[in-house]
Formats: C-alpha cells, structure tokens, sequence
C-alpha cells in the first residue's frame, strides 16, 4: 500500500469508480438510517408530531418494555428454524445438483427449476399454502381419508408451524444459491483424491466439502437470518394474528403514530443484526474464501 | 493383503467413454516391481486413463489389471494399495501441510497424535518441516509438489501413479524435481508410474519407458532401447534426436541394401533388425543426429562412412556443448546436425553453405 504516494489522477479514477455505489447508497441507504436514527430521539407529542431534540426516553420504554424481550425471543425462533431447515434443504439440493449430476446442463436446468416459485408473488405464495395446509386443505383431506386421523389437524395452517413451513419455502433458494456457488468452485480432483486416500463418501462431506462450503453457508445464513428477523408480513399472514415479531410491533407503532417508539425498535434491530452478521464474519473470513 | 509386490500387468485392457472410440486400445504390459515407469505419448494419447484404471478411479472396458498377483478390476484404491499424485496435486486447500499429508491416516481411523506423529515423520523425509503448518497456498510450487508427494506416500502403497507432476514447474525446478522424484522412488522402493509428454523427463528418469499413440503402446522398453533403437518413424520422431529419411529399396546385397533418394547415389543401410527386405519395398531409416558428420563438397569422407548427401545449410543453433545444424538434405522433412562445438567451430559454416551430409554406414537404423 502506497495511498500516500497516489497521484491525484489515480484518486480521481477510484472515486469515479465508486461513484455508481456511493449514488445510489447515500440516498436510497445512509440517509434513511440518519432519519430513522434522529428520529429515535426526538420527543412526540402522542399525535404523530415530533419535536426536534434528544432525549432517550424512546429507548428507555423500548427496552423496559417485557413485550420487547418476548418478540425478540419469538422472531429469534422463527429465525433458528429457518435457518436449521433452509440449511439442511439448501446444502443437500447443492451438493446433489453439484456432485451428482453429471450433466452439467441438466444441472444448470435444474438449478433453474429452484428459481420457479419466484415467478410469482410472495403473497400470491403464501395464499396458495391455504388449499394446501388449511383445514379443508389437501393434507388433511388426504390423512383422513387415510383413516390416519380424524378430526382435522388444525396446527398446519395459521400456526407457528405454517409461518416455518412459509419461511423455508420463500428463503431455501438464498441458501442454495452462494452454497451451490462455493461448492462448484470446489475442484473435483480434490474429492478424487480423497477416494484415492480412502475416504467414505461420509469422510468426504465432514472433512472436504462442508468446510470448502463454509462461505457460501455464511452468506446464505447471513441472508435468512435477516431476512425473517426483518419481516413482519408472514408471519401476520402465515400465523393468523396469533403469532407476532419484532418488526411487526413497531409496524404497530407506526399505525398509531409513534414514531419515535418504532425508530428507536428499529435502530435497535439494526444493532442486533449489526451483531448477529459480523459474528457470523468473524468465524467465516468471506473475502478470503471469495478470491481464493 | 495378498501381497506386497507391486508388478503390474496389463492385459488387454480397453477404455472406451462412448462406446464407440477406444480411448485405450487394447493394452498389453508387464512392469516389474519397484521399477520406474514413464509413460509418454502426445495429449490424448490414453496414457492417463490408463494411469487412471490402475489407480481405480476409472474402469477398464475390457482386460484385466493385474498388480502383485492379484487382479484388481473393480476394487477401490485403497484395497489396490496404489496411491496417486495428481496433476497441478489437489492438495486439499483448507488443510494445512501436515494435515493435508495426515489425511489417508486420519479417513483410516487412526488417532490424532498417531497420525500426526507419521505425518511428521513423512514431512521430514521431504524436508518441510518449517512448513508443517502452512496452507498450500503458502509454499511454491516445488514445496506443493513435495506435500503431494508425502500425502500419496504416507499409506505406503506398493505402486505410486504420478500424472504429470513436473508440468506445473518451471524449467530449473523440474529438473531438480525430477532427481528428488528418483530418489524418493529408491528410498521407497516401490513401483513408480509417471505419465508425462516430455521426452527428457521420461528417458532421465525411467527405468521402463512407454511410447503410446492413439491408445496403442508403439514401444515398451529401457530408455536408451527405446531413444537409440525406436521401432518405428512415430517414435522415432517422438522420441526426437533422430533423422527419419525414407525411401525405395533399389537394391540388397548380404548384410546391406541401399535406398535409393533422389538426386544422390543412394543410401547403404546394414540390415539388422529387418531381416526381410526386397527390391522396391518403401522402407524407413533413422540416423541420431549426433551421429551426422558434416564435411565439405569434395573433402574426403571421415572412415566407414559410404553415404553421403549434398545439403544446403538452412539455419545454425549453438546449444552449447554442441552446435544443431538444420539442412535441406530431404525434400520435405527436417534434417538436423548435432556438431560437436569443437569440431564446428574448427571451421565453422554459415546459412547457404552447400555441405554433405554423412554419417558411418553401421549406425543407420531401418524402421519398421
């Protein structure tokens, strides 16, 4: 590094190289936070004003509040199954598209099939999980006519478990997606010779191909961890109201005007995620494993 | 383990991916245990698929693949008791170098101080042990190679198959590589297999060499065998070091017959290795270079030298310990001179020079 030395010209061109960046984050990213961030700290006169100021007091309700620690450890929940279903679901449909089809055009066709459901709508989505899980749904129609049960399950649909089942199915393709990308960067000499060395099929997952994949695990997990801590709408919808997250509160807030409440929730929510992704950088180093 | 040998047999062994084409063809060859075996032929030759089927990591189409006695189609790797180094190694990039070599051992079950403590002993015998602890990505190329090495030989495998180590170094280093290959080869004292395309790795290093074409073996035998006395006009020119001329028997007489060539007396050639000669056979012959003397017009020839054939100097390479002179002796192929510096450069000659070419009649080799 010689950044002392660099000729002006030089500088010139790196700051038009960024420029693109920089114009589109500083409006559409760094001023909103600023916003959100002074807006934490103002005083509201409970009608949807504010008043220009500092004061802590949106934090101080925030954090007493018992409601906060209950939502958190809920959207956390939700976040941990997620994460441990979209990271099974994810890695195995990796790892087959990338070590056992051979056909590479088939696997990219395949690879293309995984995109499918985003064709349409997240909401539209999640409507269709109704004829599917709800109480005259396919699944219970289908286990009763079975003899298995006999009253309809009630637990599939407008439950913890349907905002889950909404989550894995709308986040899997982010987990795929940097896992199948690590893994075929993966030389396939290097599983050969561990064949030649000895290795189980099992010996080569543990020691080669999950540790070689460890980026792209923590990109995914870094992309479904926040994204379900930043959502409120599956789980309004997928729960039925019962259910309740993070976001979805000081998206109640906002409905009654407490601005300063909500921002002060979400500037917290920042921090916890802020946390939560360079925990997960620190055990993996990306950019390493990116250029290597 | 049935046995501890590691000579190889191959018979009749046939590769085809599609069916159709026959990338091995038919493969008939017996290695003695211990020995030092080159395969070379052009890319796509067959040569590492057949390195590849002894290996296990490919199956033969056909014939058997026998090593130590036992046939071994269809076993793993590791119930053959072959270990591969491959090409550009595929050392395993997250491990370090001391894990890297323990890996066979640590798939095997065996503890980790044990496995370790085997790994460092192997990292000794290729002197890394300051480098025990780095990633791949640290060491050159040469260090890469040694890993890749002490990881095939750790398991201790009665046959080590090598796809082209020495194609990822640069000239110096493969040279160098090439006597530490050897060495380790004789310390171990087990079957060394070593594809590759360049001719002085294969004569420098084996003790058996391979010559293959389009998945055919041309010619099997000691280096000096196969680069002095080659079968034919495919190996001779591979092998290099050698003029191929051809021509029309235009008479025999005992133990010669004579070549005719256009525009000159014709070539006398002992009949050898070719008993079987008659008037008008298309036939033909390979001269070493080194054994091509070059004289001026009207000069007399050096003794048993009875060809000799007018030729227009085209270019001059000074290599050294000898001089390449390239000449237009045949019409359409190259004609070279390795002159001794000495003798060149007692009277030296420059492009366009008319020269003949002549060499003893003794050491002109019919092909087949």
């Amino acid at each position: 590094m010689q950044s002392s030395q660099t000729p002006p010209r030089a500088n010139l061109a790196g700051w038009l190289y960024v420029s693109p960046l920089v114009l589109v984050l500083v409006p559409f990213f760094v001023a909103p936070i600023l916003v959100v961030l002074a807006a934490s700290f103002f005083a509201t006169d409970g009608f949807g004003g504010l008043t220009p100021g500092f004061t802590l007091a949106s934090y101080v309700e925030v954090l007493h509040s018992a409601l906060t620690l209950k939502l958190y450890l809920a959207t956390i929940k939700f976040s941990v199954l997620t994460w441990i279903f979209t990271l099974i679901i994810g890695f195995f449909v990796a790892y087959f598209l990338v070590f056992h089809v051979r056909n590479q055009l088939l696997a990219i066709g395949l690879f293309l099939l995984c995109t499918v459901p985003f064709w349409t709508s997240n909401i539209i989505r999640m409507i269709s999980w109704i004829p599917l899980l709800g109480k005259e749904g396919l699944i219970n129609q289908a286990l009763m006519a079975l003899g298995v049960i006999r009253q309809p399950l009630e637990v599939l649909l407008f439950s913890d478990l349907a905002v889950v089942i909404a989550y894995v199915h709308q986040l899997t393709i982010f987990m795929i997606v940097p896992i199948f990308n690590s893994m075929a960067r993966i030389d396939k000499k290097l599983i050969e010779a561990a064949i030649d060395a000895g290795a189980s099929r099992f010996d080569i997952m543990r020691l080669i191909v999950v540790p070689m994949s460890k980026s792209g695990i923590a990109l995914g997990t870094i992309f479904v961890v926040s994204i379900v801590m930043g959502d409120f709408f599956v789980v309004k919808v997928m729960s039925g109201g019962g259910s309740a997250s993070v976001v979805s509160a000081f998206y109640e807030d906002v409905g009654v005007l407490q601005y300063p409440t909500a921002a002060a929730s979400a500037v917290l929510l920042t921090l916890v995620l802020v946390a939560i992704v360079s925990l997960i950088l620190r055990t993996v180093d990306i950019r390493q494993e990116i250029t290597r | 383990m049935k046995s501890d040998r590691g000579d190889i047999e191959l018979a009749g062994v046939c590769k085809s991916f599609d069916g159709v084409t026959n990338v091995v063809d038919g493969v008939n060859l017996k290695i003695a245990d211990g020995a030092y075996c080159c395969f070379i032929g052009p890319s796509g030759c067959g040569k590492t698929t057949i390195l590849r089927m002894i290996a296990g990591h490919e199956d033969p189409s056909a014939g058997e693949i026998v090593i130590g006695g036992q046939n071994v189609v269809g076993l793993a790797p590791v119930q053959r008791r072959t270990a591969m180094m491959f090409q550009s190694y595929a050392l395993f990039p997250h491990l370090s170098v001391r894990e890297n070599i323990a890996f066979a051992l640590r798939v095997r079950g065996l503890s980790k101080a044990d496995r370790l403590r085997a790994a460092d002993v192997m990292i000794e015998k290729v002197r890394l042990t300051q480098f025990a602890d780095r990633l791949p990505a640290q060491l050159s190329g040469g260090q890469q190679q040694r890993v890749a090495l002490a990881r095939a030989a750790i398991t201790e495998p009665r046959v080590l198959l090598l796809d082209e180590p020495l194609s990822a170094l640069d000239e110096q280093l493969r040279v160098q590589m090439r006597q530490e290959l050897r060495r380790m080869q004789q310390e171990l004292g087990i079957t060394f297999i070593h594809v590759t395309h360049t001719q002085l790795e294969a004569i420098a290093l084996a003790d058996l060499v391979v010559v293959m074409e389009q998945g055919k073996i041309k010619q099997a035998g000691a280096a000096r065998d196969v680069y002095a006395h080659p079968h034919d006009r495919y190996v001779a020119e591979f092998m290099g070091g050698q003029n191929v001329l051809s021509g029309r028997v235009e008479k025999v007489n005992g133990s010669c017959f004579t070549l005719a060539q256009a525009a000159s007396s014709g070539i006398e050639v002992p009949l050898q290795t070719r008993p079987s000669v008659s008037v008008g056979d298309q036939v033909d012959i390979a001269v070493r270079r080194d054994d091509v003397a070059l004289v001026r017009p009207g000069r007399e020839l050096p003794p048993g030298c009875t060809t000799s054939l007018p030729s227009r100097v085209l270019a001059i390479e000074y290599q050294g310990y000898f001089v390449k002179v390239m000449l237009d002796t045949v019409p359409d192929d190259a004609f070279v001179a390795y002159v001794p510096e000495k003798t060149f450069f007692a009277d030296p000659f420059t492009v366009g020079d008319v020269v003949m070419a002549t060499w003893a009649t003794g050491s002109a080799l019919p092909l087949a």
